[in-house]
């Protein structure tokens, strides 16, 4: 079992301000692999060049063999993605939501469907697949986005803050599905999450970032022990400080918070 | 391929979807054909220029289209607000696939929306001449679909919220609508509204369609078609520039 995911010096700068700032670590083949950092460490913007949607200022990245820059393509077909906010097309059913992706992804007809049949009904939402996204709740909308990121058989899963906003039993169901991806089928997983608890739950080791830097690397249990905490997130506190990070909204972030107060509904 | 079909799709089954924005869309070209069409008609006809009816209605539809397709375009940025724009940004396709099938699927829906108004106007008194050219009412109907689909698409992709919205609608959309010669013609004008409308990429949809539906073409038939298709592909290459820059 080789590395899936190789970052080497990596660096992005915006402007003045440095994002990541020469990072480099490996993600072997079939582990979980939690990314953890305050809000505007580089977290994001490290996801970003690993997913092709955002070109680095130096240093080398390999997913699954590939170089996001130049083989984008490939490298897109090797992940699957839930991204942090949702992505999913309320106007659509949840199948459709699903076939969609599948014919994006160049997932032939009768694998397709298939497939969608047996990953809504993995994540439960067998009976409500016929039923347009906007009636679903936000677990809902979640459990077919991890479902949707399975569709094309990636090698990789990649989940930015899966669980943020959603309660115990729902975030227990969507770690349970991953760690069982994970069990049987070998998929290497790449998540981040400020739950603490979870990472130490699920993760088989972790990497701490912090200002663009990583500032520590290994299983929860190492890291617990090199900081003597008796949890991960006292050692996350412990490696990352008491400070509490601002990060500035950008324009489709302002748009959101406008849209929320137009509905008047929570998180979707 | 499969992509721009799938995408294509989807814009057909948001919109039939959505009765609200069916109706909600059919007001105002039936607002203007009621209040201009019969308020001016006798003024139009003591000038001995005709049925203003039939003068009028092919602009109407065309305001129905040019509105539609715009709006379309302007759906990139909800699409960005709702999350699904990353999902087909990150999906191993290209970005040309994704602005196409995006782009064919707002014309066609603007096309349909521009059907329901010509029909309203039919029903209204419009009268089609018999004339060689009918055929060709599709032709400049679908013309100006996809321009202003690819105008809506340079909106669209350079807009970051709906904050600019207002100013797109009442600073570009509307002047190309009042000054396409939909509801008046251009001759009688001051020599620099001539000129606007003569710059006014819709003045030659406007003009083609007319010229379609009575045989008379302000500009002629050559002249209208020919810029209108170079326009559109202009347009369609540019909407889909803006939208290969779209950052995440």
């Amino acid at each position: 079992m080789g590395d899936m995911i190789v970052v080497q010096d990596l660096v992005k700068n915006y402007g003045d301000f440095c994002a990541v700032n020469h990072i480099s670590f490996t993600v072997p083949e079939g582990k979980i692999f939690g990314f953890l950092g305050p809000n505007g460490a580089g977290k994001t913007t490290t996801i970003k060049m690993l997913t092709t949607v955002l070109d680095p200022t130096s240093g080398s990245v390999r997913v699954n063999g590939h170089d996001p820059t130049r083989e984008q393509k490939q490298v897109r077909r090797s992940f699957g993605i839930v991204f942090q906010d949702p992505s999913l097309d309320d106007e659509l059913t949840a199948y459709e939501n699903m076939d969609l992706h599948g014919i994006l992804y160049g997932v032939p007809r009768g694998e397709r469907h298939q497939r969608i049949d047996m990953l809504v009904d993995f994540v439960g939402l067998g009976e409500r697949k016929k039923d347009l996204v906007k009636t679903y709740s936000g677990g809902m909308k979640r459990r077919l986005e991890v479902a949707r990121a399975l569709l094309h058989t990636p090698r990789i899963l990649f989940l930015d803050e899966p669980t943020i906003g959603l309660d115990p039993q729902t975030r227990n169901h969507i770690w349970g599905y991953i760690q069982q991806l994970s069990r049987d089928e070998g998929v290497t997983v790449f998540f981040t999450t400020h739950y603490m608890d979870e990472a130490d739950r699920v993760a088989n080791e972790v990497g701490v970032i912090d200002h663009g830097k990583i500032v520590a690397r290994g299983s929860p249990a190492e890291l617990k022990e090199r900081t003597r905490c008796a949890n991960l997130e006292d050692a996350f506190i412990a490696l990352t400080g008491h400070a509490i990070r601002e990060e500035e909204a950008n324009a489709v972030d302002r748009m959101r918070i406008m849209g929320r107060a137009w509905r008047g509904g929570g998180r979707r | 391929m499969k992509a721009i079909y799938i995408l294509c799709v989807r814009q057909l089954k948001r919109y039939v979807r959505s009765p609200a924005r069916i109706i909600g869309s059919l007001g105002q070209p039936i607002l203007f054909l009621v209040a201009l069409g019969f308020g001016l008609r006798a003024m139009f006809a003591r000038a001995g220029q005709g049925n203003y009816i039939d003068f009028l209605s092919p602009g109407i539809v065309s305001m129905a289209i040019l509105f539609n397709a715009v709006f379309s375009g302007i759906e990139i940025i909800w699409d960005r607000q709702f999350g699904f724009l990353k999902e087909t940004l990150v999906a191993p396709v290209s970005r040309m696939e994704i602005v196409l099938g995006r782009m064919l699927g707002g014309a066609i829906v603007a096309f349909v929306q521009g059907v329901i108004v010509l029909v309203i106007c039919l029903i209204a008194g419009f009268r089609i001449t018999n004339s060689p050219y009918v055929w060709l009412t599709v032709v400049f109907m679908f013309l100006i679909s996809l321009l202003f689909a690819g105008i809506g698409t340079v909106f669209g992709s350079v807009l970051q919220d709906m904050q600019g919205f207002p100013l797109i609608i009442n600073f570009i959309i509307m002047p190309i609508f009042f000054f396409s010669g939909a509801l008046f013609a251009a001759n009688g004008l001051p020599k620099a509204l001539q000129l606007l409308l003569r710059l006014n990429p819709l003045s030659y949809g406007v003009d083609g369609l007319r010229g379609a539906c009575s045989s008379v073409f302000a500009f002629g038939l050559a002249t209208d078609l020919a810029v209108s298709i170079v326009l559109t592909a202009l347009l369609l290459a540019i909407g889909s520039y803006f939208f290969s820059k779209i950052q995440l």
